[in-house]
């Protein structure tokens, strides 16, 4: 028996345009390629003296951030000002939800404030899909990461940095480096890289941070380090989180580093122009190398760079695929009347 | 009040009769089967042609939510709700609240039970206080005042020590024990199934070596004590195997799988809805298979509702956030008839793991359709169908099966010779 509500694009409008960006499943290939071009077109804008254009100019963004983030709400703030939105950023940790106040009450209060976009930060997979499906369908919901679920906008970011500086999707070798059972940023970009092309997907890391069925993203598993990064054209390295240690799933942070942390030696199994990547904030000393994190190598700063645009990419489609949406039910209406 | 049940087809599979016949109904028994005795003077007649008559369902475990959480469910409702999914006994399990540690609570149950007049209940009592799993409860006062079984929920005894003693304190008044095997540890803070799907959608995998580790030692300590002992809600192919594995050395157990968990896998879980978020979780396909053909052996003699109903506000939040459960006692039957529809069981084998096989787990006086039997008769269409959530009676709505079209659609429920439930 299949279930009534499985499957349908919860994110994309009657005419196949982003309407909420949730997670990267079941975004096909044309679409993120619109991205990337879209936050192409966006890096422009960054690089002049006024940096913005009006593209939502009247609309009201929030940013509602459930968890604790700096890199992503400071660039999401900035990319819904570049587009002219005006922007609240509420930190929800510290405020309502310690009254008792629920998720969906808090959002429907924003709603009431006539938001016209949500980005979303929860600690629980599933949170952006919970509020685009029942919370407020009609306004763009912007997943900034659900629990282990899904980073989408990092994982475009990631690709539109993989893309710029290595070209074609499918002449390339990918590996993701560490702790891959509780990355969004990992699962985001499995799925990003196996829609654009690319062949040879590669996961490193110790099986108490590889979670099962990982065959799935078309990914091949490599335990040792020095086996999986031969050859490679980029390195995506993830952050290592101290709790890993207690629950036994790591001995120590110095016995991670010497099997799996980003040295000079390893890096030099990869191709010799390879590119060292990581979604920030980077451990020095536990996961990569001080000497590799500050190398010509290194496009970790370009990446934040390159997250801006994304972003802006991305608030931009999804809100006229929201707009479009709602012009279309309106006509829908108007023809039932007829 | 007399009631004659005419040219029914008669499936009573544990005297192994299936016949077209009729039932004669006094003073809450089956008088006779075939002809009518002589001085019976019906008050009510009903014409079954086409319908099968079979002993009323017995579930072992629905939820009533009360006392305690009546804004998911009262003992009126869901016991009407179960007469509907043709239910005529059913177990409460313990987690009330307060907990059914205590005769006062069991007696609650019961008289609100008996006032509401659909189903007979039969409360499954604490074998701990507090389901706190230390200190044991009064097995024998809760025994007295109609505790049919002792279980301890979904909360894990870990202390091997106290799990002993409970079972051997059982164990000496004969005592039937309900045991859910879950180890507390391997699942903490799991939401679905270690596998594929909880990979994909980052949700925080329950690993089958939670289900296994905690039965095997279950095993090992029903055995040592000698107590009777039913495995409640198995959701893995390997504890069914394992359960078969103790059966043939001959220890006494049986076992029981929820309905939806024969249905349903994993793969539902895509799209994050709750309506999914059960525990035990569902298990991958592989596991479901193991379970259906556990069943059919009859490994498995019970196939439960786990009837679990919430409000709304329950269920609506980010999926780890929201109650586990589902709400489907009042469609156990037509769930059950798409394992005939599937040509899993035959209609007899059927309903002997929805009636017989659960009422001799627990040693319950019900499940037959013998002379001088209780008259709990399910009458039903096994050809008609059902649209589920057409008529909704639990105040759980919590079913993602509203909406799907079942096999088979339930007539007549008779508890005690009265019509209870009639469609």
């Amino acid at each position: 028996m299949t279930p009534i509500d499985a499957k349908r694009p919860l994110q994309l409008n009657d005419n196949g345009q982003l309407r909420h960006f949730l997670s990267l499943d079941g975004l096909p290939r044309e679409l993120l390629t619109e991205i990337l071009d879209t936050a192409d077109s966006f890096l422009e804008v960054g690089a002049r003296a006024v940096k913005k254009v009006p593209l939502l100019r009247g609309k009201t963004v929030c940013n509602v951030f459930f968890e604790n983030s700096t890199r992503t709400r400071t660039t999401f703030e900035l990319a819904a000002k570049r587009l002219s939105a005006d922007v609240i950023t509420l930190n929800v940790s510290t405020s309502s939800t310690s009254k008792g106040e629920t998720l969906t009450d808090t959002l429907r209060n924003l709603e009431a404030m006539a938001a016209d976009m949500f980005v979303v930060r929860h600690a629980d997979s599933g949170a952006a899909h919970f509020i685009a499906e029942h919370v407020c369908p009609d306004v763009a919901v912007i997943n900034g990461g659900d629990g282990r679920h899904a980073h989408p906008t990092q994982g475009m970011l990631d690709m539109l940095t993989i893309r710029r500086h290595k070209g074609d999707f499918e002449k390339l070798s990918v590996a993701i480096v560490g702790d891959i059972l509780h990355s969004r940023v990992a699962r985001s970009n499995m799925l990003a890289l196996k829609t654009l092309g690319c062949p040879d997907i590669r996961v490193i890391g110790p099986k108490t941070l590889l979670p099962v069925g990982l065959e799935q993203y078309g990914v091949s598993v490599y335990n040792d380090m020095n086996e999986g990064l031969r050859d490679v054209d980029v390195v995506i390295m993830l952050r290592l989180q101290r709790e890993r240690m207690q629950g036994g799933r790591l001995p120590s942070e110095g016995e991670f580093y010497r099997l799996y942390g980003l040295t000079t030696q390893r890096m030099a199994l990869a191709k010799p122009d390879a590119i060292v990547m990581h979604p920030g904030p980077i451990n020095r000393g536990v996961e990569i190398e001080s000497a590799v994190a500050d190398s010509a190598q290194s496009v970790i700063l370009n990446q934040v760079t390159y997250g801006i645009a994304i972003r802006m990419a991305v608030l931009s489609m999804s809100m006229s695929g929201q707009n479009a949406q709602r012009q279309l039910e309106n006509e829908y209406a108007a023809e039932e009347q007829n | 009040m007399p009631i004659e049940v005419l040219g029914a087809r008669l499936i009573d599979p544990a005297s192994g009769r299936d016949e077209i016949t009729n039932l004669y109904c006094r003073d809450g028994r089956i008088v006779a089967i075939g002809q009518a005795p002589a001085d019976f003077a019906p008050a009510q007649s009903i014409d079954a042609q086409g319908l099968v008559a079979a002993p009323g369902l017995v579930d072992l475990s629905v939820a009533l939510r009360e006392p305690g959480y009546s804004r998911k469910g009262t003992i009126a409702s869901e016991t009407l709700a179960a007469t509907a999914g043709g239910i005529t006994s059913l177990c409460c399990p313990p987690q009330t609240r307060p907990v059914l540690d205590t005769a006062a609570v069991a007696e609650l149950i019961l008289d609100r039970a008996r006032e509401s007049g659909h189903a007979k209940v039969f409360p499954v009592g604490a074998l701990t206080r507090d389901l706190a799993g230390e200190q044991l409860s009064e097995l024998v006062a809760l025994r007295d005042a109609g505790c049919v079984a002792f279980g301890n929920g979904l909360a894990n005894i870990t202390s091997n020590r106290n799990l002993s003693r409970a079972l051997e304190y059982a164990a000496t008044f004969d005592l039937t024990i309900i045991i859910h095997s879950q180890d507390s540890d391997l699942a903490e803070g799991g939401l679905a199934h270690e596998g594929p799907s909880a990979t994909f959608l980052g949700l925080a995998g329950i690993p089958e070596t939670a289900e296994t580790i905690a039965l095997a030692r279950n095993l090992l300590l029903v055995e040592q004590a000698g107590v009777r002992a039913h495995f409640t809600q198995l959701t893995t192919a390997r504890a069914a195997q394992m359960i078969a594995e103790a059966q043939a050395r001959g220890l006494p157990v049986t076992a029981d799988v929820a309905m939806y968990q024969l249905i349903l896998t994993d793969e539902a879980l895509h799209g994050f809805s709750s309506l999914y978020h059960v525990q035990p979780p569902l298990r991958s396909a592989a596991d479901r298979e193991g379970l259906r053909q556990a069943v059919k052996s009859g490994v498995i003699s019970s196939i439960s509702s786990h009837h679990q109903p919430h409000e709304i506000d329950a269920k609506q939040a980010p999926f780890g956030e929201t109650e586990p459960g589902i709400s489907s006692a009042e469609i156990l039957l037509p769930l059950a008839m798409t394992l005939v529809e599937d040509g899993l069981l035959d209609l007899p084998t059927l309903l002997a793991r929805l009636s017989s096989g659960p009422a001799a787990a627990l040693r319950l006086p019900v499940g037959q359709l013998g002379v001088g039997a209780p008259a709990d008769i399910v009458l039903f269409d096994p050809h008609s169908s059902t649209l589920a959530g057409e008529t909704w009676y639990s105040k759980g709505r919590n079913c993602p099966f509203i909406g799907h079209c079942l096999p088979g659609s339930v007539r007549y429920t008779i508890v005690d010779g009265r019509v209870s439930y009639r469609a």
